[in-house]
């Protein structure tokens, strides 16, 4: 095995050119474990923690551009206005040790359906910045799941940042384990209203061999929204929408038996969650606007 | 390969480490420092939190060569970083303003040659007394890495509350306590934390 420390950014693009299966580790919580057990043996280990670059972000006019190791700990402490749906789901990822040291970008690049930055990335919107000495690319978040743990990603790129739009309204993220610290999911999902555009996004984790969006939901919820008038009254939404909410978001999982949970429980319970994520933030927006309205 | 490090404030040097080596390897069979405690090697536990440039991970989980140029501080080396934090904060130690009811209590000859490496025979720092006052310790496999981490949630953190406790210790795993003396173990240290601090007036 060989350790490779690239120095900058360039360094690192070049040395992933130059052996394409070098295996980047950052924070390390998914590629230590299997190298600590055996389950994996690179050839090349590429290190990324000396690329200051890649922990920082910037909070630009109408999007975040969230460097790939920044870990969750900062996200959780200065992005929650920003992002208000990834810094919720940072706060459920293990214990502090691991959100010192991981970091979205790993999430990613491992592409595991469990991983907790995913429902909320996709509720949110975005891309993903992926660079290699052939150039740059933006892959949208949709289309950047392809498969179980596989990305969009070619051998030689590496993940540089994501960059993510400014909230315009409230974000949930909701998780379904066992206790509350050190949990993978069972399932997971997130929920961001766009009041701007009058649209709702979702993403569902831990429930389909990649993190999926429950489109039917998505829209069928924005036309209720929209045809109802609630944007503008803010009016509590019926049950009967938020049932069939929920019932098209378990309809999108394709979930499997595992040790974690039964295919049965995870439908199941991504409805549940997309009950009360829905009525979570839609009390938010009502009362973003009723305070708008009494200023 | 070579990586240079520095542990407890020591310069280190480790040779011939193999490149998919954990930092906690290093510490335990390479500088001879078996405080952090090799468990589940998979983050799970927490046993082997360290300290990496101030910041709390699980040494098993950091690849030994991205520790080059770094700093971090082992459970071996609690006291005297919790010692130098006090030195420049003031007073975090109950150490300073006169000798409190508690430290007199406490105290005991102590023997000259503190090797400051192996743990043995140093002063301890506030967090590790009061896991012993408050019997936070049972079969102590999990205690070095609580050690650390409480260590920092005290740092960041002087009155922290029960869901804060909660939260910083949430990533450390002990299966003989039931936690809750290891809860009251950081409540100790905070009010020792607070008291020293109104006696000094600060």
């Amino acid at each position: 095995m060989d350790f490779l420390r690239p120095a900058s950014w360039e360094e690192a693009l070049a040395a992933k050119a130059e052996h394409p299966t070098a295996v980047p580790i950052a924070g390390g919580t998914d590629v230590m474990v299997e190298i600590n057990f055996d389950h994996r043996r690179p050839a090349y280990l590429l290190d990324l923690n000396r690329i200051g670059d890649l922990s920082e972000w910037e909070v630009g006019e109408k999007t975040v551009r969230l460097g790939a190791s920044v870990p969750y700990t900062l996200i959780m402490e200065n992005l929650r206005t920003e992002l208000p749906g990834l810094a919720l789901a940072s706060h459920t990822v293990a214990s502090p040790q691991i959100r010192n040291r991981g970091g979205v970008g790993g999430n990613l690049g491992t592409a595991s359906p469990a991983g907790d930055a995913h429902p909320a990335l996709l509720a949110s919107g975005g891309e993903v910045e992926v660079e290699s000495v052939r150039g740059r690319r933006m892959i949208p978040i949709d289309a950047f799941y392809v498969g179980v743990k596989r990305n969009a990603m070619e051998q030689d790129e590496l993940i540089r940042s994501v960059h993510l739009p400014k909230a315009d309204g409230p974000q949930q993220f909701s998780k379904v384990g066992t206790r509350n610290a050190m949990v993978i999911a069972v399932c997971a999902f997130g929920l961001a209203l766009h009041p701007e555009t009058r649209t709702v996004r979702t993403g569902i984790g831990s429930a389909a061999p990649t993190p999926v969006r429950a489109r039917a939901a998505e829209d069928f919820l924005a036309a209720a929204l929209d045809e109802g008038g609630f944007w503008e009254s803010g009016k509590t939404v019926p049950p009967s929408v938020a049932k069939q909410f929920a019932q098209l978001a378990s309809g999108a999982c394709n979930p499997i038996d595992d040790v974690r949970g039964s295919a049965k429980y995870r439908r199941h319970a991504v409805g549940i969650m997309a009950r009360r994520t829905l009525g979570w933030t839609w009390e938010s927006y009502r009362g973003q606007e009723r305070s708008a309205s009494c200023a | 390969m070579r990586v240079n490090f520095t542990v407890n404030g020591r310069k280190q040097e480790a040779d011939d480490v193999w490149e998919g080596e954990s930092l906690l390897y290093v510490l335990r069979e390479r500088m001879g420092l078996p405080g952090s405690k090799n468990a589940c090697e998979q983050g799970e536990c927490g046993s082997c939190t360290v300290r990496l440039d101030d910041v709390p991970v699980c040494s098993c989980l950091v690849a030994a060569g991205q520790a080059e140029g770094r700093e971090v501080v082992t459970v071996e080396g609690l006291a005297d970083f919790a010692k130098q934090r006090a030195g420049q904060s003031g007073c975090a130690s109950g150490a300073c303003g006169g000798t409190t009811v508690d430290a007199a209590k406490r105290w005991q000859a102590k023997p000259q040659s503190a090797d400051g490496q192996t743990g043995e025979q140093v002063e301890l720092a506030p967090i590790q007394q009061a896991f012993i006052d408050a019997g936070a310790v049972q079969c102590g496999f999990c205690t070095p890495g609580l050690l650390v981490a409480a260590d920092e949630l005290l740092e960041r953190n002087g009155s922290p509350s029960d869901a804060d406790i909660r939260e910083a210790l949430s990533g450390n795993l002990c299966r003989c306590t039931g936690y809750e003396k290891i809860l009251d173990a950081v409540r100790l240290a905070a009010a020792r934390g607070e008291n020293s601090a109104a006696g000094q007036g600060a």
